[in-house]
This record gives C-alpha cells, sequence and structure tokens, in this order.
C-alpha cells in the first residue's frame, strides 16, 4: 500500500507539469490582451504598451514559461498580473472558503443522498422510492442558480432565518487562522460565531449540495439493489436476519464501492465547479477567483488556479483509491 | 457499519486539516502583518493621546454606527493611483484626500488638503496652500514635500517609491499630465516647495483643466513614510488623511475602515465603521438590503427601481450622468466616410426606445458627445429626429437608394453606459433595416473587441465613455482629435478645425473662453455625425431609509465623510 501511494503521488508529477504546459498553452490561445482589458476602452495605446512592459508580456512565451515554471518549483505560485499581490498569499483564504463549503455540500449530499438510496432500495417501488428518485432526477436537473435564489428569497428575505450572502457577518467579522472559519471559531472558543459561520453555510451547501446529493442517491440506490440479489444476501436472509441489519451491516459495505468513486469524483468537481454558488452567496471561493481572473486574462492566476485544483483532485481521488482497500479487505495494492 | 461511515468523515475531516496545515505558512505570515497593523494603529493613537474611545483590534467591532456598502466586485488594489479600478477609488476616496476636492454632486472644485491656490496670470504656475496640522494615519505630517513625492513617484518611473519593476504603472496620470517626466507632452515642468505648507506647480504650458484634475480621487496624497515602510505592498497597506483609516481586506468579500479619530473636519466622519462588502449578484444583493445585511447597494437593475421606490423601507438615488454610449461609424471606411450616410443612421436610431427599453426611463438619449451638466454642453443643438423617411432621402442623395450592406460591431461585456450591448444592437439592426440598410452584427471578445477597433477594422461599432475628472475634454479630444487616431478615437474621425479649438480650450484657463469653444466644436461635430450618441445613463442604487446625508457623486466616488445612520 505504501508502494502503491508512492508510486502514485509519484505520477503526480508528471500530470501536474502537463497540466501547466496545457492550461498555459491554452490561456495564450484565447485572443485578448491582459493589459489592454485591465486598462480598458480609455486607455491610450502608450498605457498599454508600457503596462505590457512591465507585466512581462512583451517577452516570448517560452521565456514567460520557463520563468513561471521556475518560480512554481520553488513553491511560488507567481504573482497576479491584476492585483498586484503573491498568489500563494492570495489563493489560501480562497481555497479554505472553497473547501468548507464543499465539505458541508458533500456532507449534506452524503448523509442524505446514501440514506434516501438505501431505503429506496429496501423499500423499491414503494411510494418512498419513487418520490424519492423522482425528487433525484428533480435535484439533477435543478438549475443551481435558480435554487440558491429561491433559498436566498424564502429563507433570507420573506422568513428572515438564515444570511443570504458570505461566510460571516461582515458587522462582526471572525479573525482569521486557519481561514477554514468553523475551525477557526471553534479555535477561537466563541460559541457565537460558530453558530454564525455554520449559519452562514447552510443555504449556500444545500445548493451545491443538491446535485451531488441525487446523483449519490441513484447511485446508492441501483448498487445496493444489485448487491441484495446476489447470493451471500439470500444466505443472510435465509439464516433469519432482519431487513435492517442485513442492509446495513451485510449489503452497505459491498454496494458502497461505486458510490464512493461518485463521491470522490463530485468533491474534485465541486472544489473547481462551484462557481455558481459562490457567486450568488457571494463566497469569496476559488472558483470565482479562477473566473474572475479569466475575464481580467489574468495569466499567472489562471494556471496556478487551475494547477492547484488538479493538484487537489488528484489528491482526493487518491485518498477514494486508499479508501477501497479499508472498505474492501479483499482489493490489494 | 456506522461506525465506518463516522470514520470515513473523520478522514475527511482529517484530509481538511491536513490541507490547512500545507496552507499554514502564509496564514501565518498573514497573521503576523495583521498584528504589526494591530500594534502600528495602537501606537498611533497613543501618539494622538486624545482619542477617549479606544479601538479594540481589528476584529472587533466598535461602536453602532457601521455602514455595510455592497457591490457587485472587489477593489483591484487600494493604490488608488496605478488602476483605473473605479471599485479602488471607491474605497480609496475614503482613506485618502487630494489636494482639491469635488462639490457633493458635481465636478465643481472646492477645497481639499489645499485650502486656497492661486493661478498666475499665464496660466502656467499653480500655488496651492496646504492645510495645516493635517496627519497621515500613521502619524507623520502631512506637508508640501509629501506632495511632491507623490507626484513624483507618478511622474518619474525611475523613482525609488514608483515600483516600476513590481508592474506599478500610473496610467491615469499619464492622461491626465500629458504623459511622464522626460515625454514631450509631459506637461508639468516642475514643483518647487516654497515651504512646509506652500507648494507650487510650473507648467510647461496652460492646462484648462488642471486644477479639476487636483480634484480627482487618483492624484490623492500617500504618506511618504508608508511607502518607504511598505514598499509594493502599499497596495495593501493604504495610509492616507481620508476620514476613515485602513482596518483589514478580506480579498473578494469584505474591506473594513474604520473612523480616524484626528481627522481634520471637526465632527467628521460620522460613522463609526464602513464595510465594503462584495455580493456579485445583483438580486442576490437587493435581497441582502431587505434583509437588512446591507445599508447602501450600488448596481441596482433599472428595471428593480420601481419596485424599490414604492419599498417601505428602502430608498431609491440616481447617479448624475457621467458617461454615454455610442453607435461609433468609422470616418474612414466606406460607406460611411460619406456624411450624408452618417447623418441618415443619426436619424434612423431611435434613442428614445432604447432609453426606454434598457434603462426603465433611467436614462437620457444623447444629442452630444459629452453628459450634459458639463462645462461648455451645447444645450442648443437638438436630438436628431427619428425619422425613417428622411434618412432614406439621404441615403438616395448619397447613392445608396437601393440599400446597402454593413457590419455592426457589438461589444460582448455590460458596461455602466451601456448594460445590454446585446440587445441595442438588435434594436439598432431593427431601426436601420427599416431604412434599407442591411447590418450584419459581428461579436468580438472584449480585449480583442478593443484591439481591433484601434486599427480601424470596423464600420459601425458600440462604445462608451465615463468621465473621472468632470472635464469635457475628456470626452471630445480623447474621442474625436485627429491626434488620438489609432487610440481613443475609434471613429477616426478628423477635421483640423475641431482639433484647433479642441487644443485651444485645452490650452485657455478662462472657464467662460472655454466653454465657448466647446459649444462650437459641438455644432462642427454635431454637423459631421462621427458617431450616434446614444444615451446618457443615471446609474440607480438603493439604501435602506435609515442612511442619511448620502449623495452619490457621478464620478462614483463619494465621501462617506457626512454619512450616519438614524437609530
Amino acid at each position: 500500500m505504501l508502494a502503491y501511494t508512492s508510486r502514485r503521488l509519484l505520477m503526480l508529477v508528471p500530470v501536474l507539469f502537463g497540466m501547466t504546459l496545457i492550461t498555459f498553452s491554452i490561456i495564450h490561445l484565447i485572443p485578448g490582451n491582459p493589459a489592454q482589458v485591465i486598462l480598458g476602452e480609455t486607455a491610450t495605446a502608450e498605457a498599454i504598451e508600457s503596462l505590457e512592459e512591465s507585466m512581462g508580456l512583451n517577452r516570448n512565451y517560452f521565456v514567460q514559461y520557463t520563468a513561471y515554471l521556475g518560480d512554481l518549483l520553488q513553491g511560488d505560485l507567481g504573482t497576479s498580473l491584476r492585483t498586484k499581490a503573491s498568489i500563494t498569499s492570495e489563493i489560501g483564504p480562497r481555497l479554505a472558503a472553497t473547501m468548507e463549503l464543499t465539505f458541508f455540500a458533500m456532507l449534506f449530499a452524503i448523509i442524505i443522498g446514501v440514506n434516501a438510496g438505501i431505503i429506496s432500495a429496501w423499500k423499491q417501488n414503494s411510494w418512498f422510492d419513487l418520490l424519492a428518485m423522482v425528487f433525484a432526477l428533480v435535484g439533477v436537473s435543478m438549475p443551481v442558480f435558480w435554487l440558491a435564489l429561491m433559498e436566498q428569497w424564502v429563507f433570507a428575505q420573506e422568513l428572515g432565518w438564515l444570511p443570504a450572502h458570505g461566510r460571516q457577518d461582515s458587522r462582526d467579522p471572525i479573525e482569521p487562522i486557519t481561514h477554514f472559519y468553523v475551525i477557526d471559531s471553534i479555535l477561537h472558543m466563541d460559541m457565537g460565531q460558530l453558530i454564525t459561520t455554520l449559519k452562514h453555510l447552510v443555504l449556500p451547501s444545500i445548493a451545491l449540495g443538491t446535485i451531488p446529493m441525487a446523483i449519490i442517491a441513484r447511485m446508492t440506490r441501483s448498487s445496493m439493489l444489485e448487491v441484495m440479489k446476489s447470493d451471500y444476501v439470500r444466505t443472510v436472509r435465509a439464516k433469519g436476519s432482519g431487513q435492517f441489519l442485513i442492509i446495513y451491516k451485510h449489503a452497505l459495505k459491498n454496494s458502497v464501492i461505486p458510490v464512493l468513486t461518485v463521491i470522490g469524483l463530485q468533491f474534485g468537481v465541486l472544489l473547481g465547479g462551484a462557481i455558481l454558488t459562490e457567486t450568488i452567496f457571494s463566497w469569496p471561493g476559488i472558483g470565482r477567483y479562477v473566473f474572475e481572473a479569466i475575464n481580467y486574462r489574468d495569466y499567472p492566476v489562471i494556471q496556478s488556479g487551475i494547477l492547484v485544483i488538479a493538484f487537489l483532485f488528484v489528491i482526493i481521488n487518491l485518498f477514494v483509491d486508499l479508501l477501497y482497500a479499508f472498505i474492501d479487505p479483499r482489493i490489494k495494492y | 457499519m456506522k461506525i465506518k461511515f463516522s470514520t470515513l468523515l473523520l478522514l475527511m475531516l482529517a484530509l481538511m486539516l491536513f490541507l490547512a496545515a500545507c496552507g499554514n505558512e502564509d496564514d501565518e505570515s498573514q497573521a503576523e502583518s495583521e498584528e504589526t497593523d494591530t500594534s502600528e494603529t495602537e501606537d498611533t493613537e497613543e501618539d494622538s493621546s486624545e482619542s477617549e474611545e479606544s479601538t479594540e483590534a481589528s476584529g472587533e467591532s466598535s461602536g453602532d454606527q457601521v455602514l455595510v456598502f455592497a457591490r457587485g466586485g472587489d477593489s483591484e488594489s487600494l493604490d488608488f493611483g496605478s488602476t483605473t479600478d473605479g471599485e479602488s477609488s471607491r474605497v480609496t476616496k475614503q482613506i485618502y484626500e487630494s489636494l482639491l476636492d469635488f462639490e457633493k454632486d458635481s465636478f465643481e472644485v472646492k477645497p481639499g488638503l489645499a485650502h486656497d491656490w492661486e493661478v498666475s496670470d499665464d496660466g502656467l504656475t499653480y500655488t496651492f496652500y496646504l492645510e495645516e496640522g493635517v496627519t497621515f494615519h500613521d502619524g507623520t505630517d502631512f506637508n508640501a514635500d509629501a506632495v511632491k513625492t507623490n507626484f513624483e513617484r507618478w511622474s518619474d518611473p525611475d523613482h525609488e517609491f514608483a515600483f516600476a519593476d513590481e508592474g506599478y504603472v500610473y496610467s491615469m496620470y499619464g492622461t491626465m499630465f500629458g504623459g511622464y517626466k522626460g515625454d514631450d507632452g509631459h506637461i508639468i515642468d516642475e514643483i518647487n516647495v516654497v515651504n512646509d505648507h506652500e507648494i507650487e506647480f510650473v507648467l510647461k504650458q496652460p492646462l484648462g483643466f488642471f486644477l479639476q484634475n487636483m480634484a480627482m480621487s487618483y492624484f490623492a496624497i500617500t504618506s511618504p513614510a508608508a511607502l518607504e515602510e511598505h514598499g509594493p505592498a502599499i497596495n495593501e497597506n493604504p495610509v492616507g488623511t481620508g476620514p476613515f483609516k485602513f482596518v483589514s481586506w478580506s480579498k473578494d468579500d469584505s474591506i473594513i475602515l474604520e473612523k480616524f479619530e484626528d481627522y481634520r473636519k471637526e465632527g467628521q466622519p460620522k460613522l463609526d465603521q464602513v464595510i465594503f462588502q462584495v455580493i456579485p449578484d445583483n438580486a442576490a444583493r437587493l435581497i441582502a438590503l431587505r434583509s437588512g445585511e446591507i445599508d447602501i447597494m450600488d448596481g441596482l437593475n433599472p428595471d428593480d427601481a420601481m419596485t424599490v421606490e414604492q419599498e417601505d423601507g428602502l430608498v431609491l438615488h440616481t447617479r448624475a450622468a457621467n458617461n454615454f454610449g455610442y453607435l461609433g461609424l468609422n470616418t474612414q471606411k466606406e460607406p460611411l466616410d460619406d456624411p450624408l450616410v452618417r447623418k441618415a443612421i443619426n436619424h434612423a436610431v431611435d434613442r428614445n426606445a432604447i432609453a426606454e427599453a434598457l434603462y426603465a426611463g433611467y436614462a437620457q438619449p444623447a444629442v452630444n458627445p459629452v453628459p450634459p451638466g458639463y462645462l461648455g454642453y451645447n444645450d442648443e443643438l437638438e436630438l436628431y429626429e427619428h425619422n425613417p423617411e428622411k434618412a432614406m432621402e439621404l441615403l438616395a442623395e448619397a447613392g445608396y437608394s437601393d440599400g446597402l450592406d454593413i457590419e455592426l460591431w457589438t461589444m460582448p461585456v455590460a458596461r455602466p453606459y451601456m448594460p445590454d450591448p446585446e440587445t441595442v444592437s438588435e434594436i439598432i439592426q431593427n431601426d436601420l433595416a427599416e431604412i434599407g440598410v442591411n447590418a450584419t452584427i459581428v461579436r468580438e471578445e472584449w480585449a480583442p473587441y478593443l484591439e481591433k477597433t484601434l486599427t480601424g477594422e470596423q464600420q459601425l461599432f458600440m462604445l462608451g465613455w465615463s468621465g473621472t475628472n468632470g472635464d469635457p475634454d475628456y470626452f471630445l479630444s480623447s474621442l474625436l482629435h485627429g491626434s488620438n487616431v489609432g487610440s481613443s478615437n475609434r471613429s477616426f474621425y478628423q477635421n483640423d478645425e475641431v482639433d484647433e479649438l479642441l487644443d485651444q480650450a485645452k490650452r485657455a484657463v478662462d472657464q467662460d473662453e472655454r466653454a465657448d469653444l466647446y459649444k462650437q466644436a459641438q455644432e462642427i461635430i454635431y454637423e459631421d455625425s462621427p458617431m450616434v450618441p446614444l444615451v446618457h445613463s443615471e446609474p440607480v442604487l438603493a439604501t435602506s431609509s435609515n442612511v442619511q446625508n448620502y449623495v452619490p457623486h457621478p464620478s462614483t466616488s463619494e465621501s462617506l465623510a457626512e454619512v450616519e445612520l438614524a437609530q
């Protein structure tokens, strides 16, 4: 297992190297000059020229790429063209924001999704099954922005129960330590802050978690149904075990592997693809960061942002692969 | 099995912690810098010793008067001179002050850090008398040397605080003062410090809007000590003399400012804290305003204005027009090189329909390429009548009685002067079809759009312009002066008479004389029709009804020093 893990980690190097090469080529293929976009329609030709020069955009691509790679090898993600700030320091808090949101969204998706799937399989063709699966279908097809706006309208505007934007009460901000605000408020031993932070997480987590929840529910159901037909389950049943025990003790373990794959993939997808939720809920996350960078042709931010997301994606999938062996001892690496 | 699930969750938590630990190095350094910041503010407070209410460490909220101002995007930088981003100057306007200032709701110049000024008869020497006893937020004195340092920083790329190697370019300075040190067009010859509170600017030639420039928030005064201390990180550690001082900035989220206790104006600011909150989505921002999470929202959809106006607890505000959207006509490309065709198009486009359809009435049809209320705005000229018959007659006269084909370039992004370019281009397309002009819509991405229109590939194109110093020169010269062909003059319009008038107006010091020259220029431009001015939009915004004394400024950056919250 150790050999496998280190092999997989070693594979990260060519993967990430490939990523930098691909993103570098793609963003330089999109037409548009960052100096022009940053300065806008009122820019004079001289202003654009001098900005290009100071941003180093007049150097040839190969020089730009190797310079970037050189910095990267020293752990420096570069400097944003637009804000002139170090990307390493800019990306940290945003990554934390997105990971926190993703974690809670997946928590919601897993708890509801897995259990709904199990119950659907258990009571196959019952009204619950029917309802849950219709719900799952709606969940998969629901536009995130619409769901988000509806949540805001009902729970923030009409009922006033939950906040509609941001990660914290801006009138009473948290002093960041790890930038995971839930952890920070625990570290500060501040109960009030913890509750505020959790309240801010509710609506965006549901909005973001709905699609994965639906996918997980459907996956759990079909995987569970398959396992339920297998011989060993029939044997257990013949021994007179109750349905609850059969499902949670014997069947779940075997049906969870494909579900886990889906969970792992969804986790990665949410990390990079939470732009809509982040925009509507004003969540200062990495999706929005990279998206805005694309608008401004902020090359270093696009490159490093995508690189970090790719890195996490690979790590999460490795983690899921290792979990297989943990859950099913027959799997060996 | 349930145990297994909790183990799984635990593992995920562990992963999160692991990754958090990876990112920790930066967090620590950030926390450190925040700590030093706090200790500094404490020091200044000790120095000033008169601040009664000891402001707590940055994290705590202090006092009741906390105003949350929500906007669509974050600031690019808090170093105003090196950016042209409106969201940046909106914030720096609170932290910094310029030598002069604008009146609350217009571009009329009033005293700022200089309480008085004199202009020599030849218009070449400007003497400013500075306020005495003013300190920066870091406790150092504001004086004539500080002013000189700031101006040299912008004009000289080799200056120790220019930070040219870090990518700092002061493009607004270059635009407004004709270039940088050593350039032919650079207007400022020398800056002489007469004494601590008197400074003299000697110009190479007169500049009609020099005083306007001095009031711009792009030319505010930064503490030289802070430039020394923070270096290129000045963009995240602003130190000025303004009513509010900087506390913290959480990127893409919020910027927190607090009252500067030693502010030079007695009894100001009224607010204890101002928070600039980013809420990208217009609808979400309105919801936050209704639920009381924020106090002021910028960027209201014009379509929501009506409901906001009738709603209890909310107040609708409009900003005076300071821009205009236009349909540009490339005067050097067939068939637009014929003034008759250009006039025909002017008669064809229904500007009233555009103002109604897109801005819900919060826009005025535009006659001149300069906003109403500006110096020398020519109100004797009348809007080209929407008259398809007349347009067709003109086309026939020009020899296009069978109609013609033309390309219409549509801008791909929404701008304040053009919130929905796609719809505008469709309206124009229909209007043109009515007079037998078959317009094909051309789409380009924003950056290539701007680049290609510079080289003159386009025939008809949509664009606009927003004012910054409130002077007509910034509109008329930039857009229509012959010397700006290949730069901001995308109509490729060249008329020596207009150039002459604009040059004279730029160099004249007497404002009445300037007004007269600009009026003449507008008349010629009106006849030549190098563009179809479409509308001057009046951006709408909303506040909760307990926000008092809030006056939106046409430049989009207003001081919040006098704003207060009713309890």
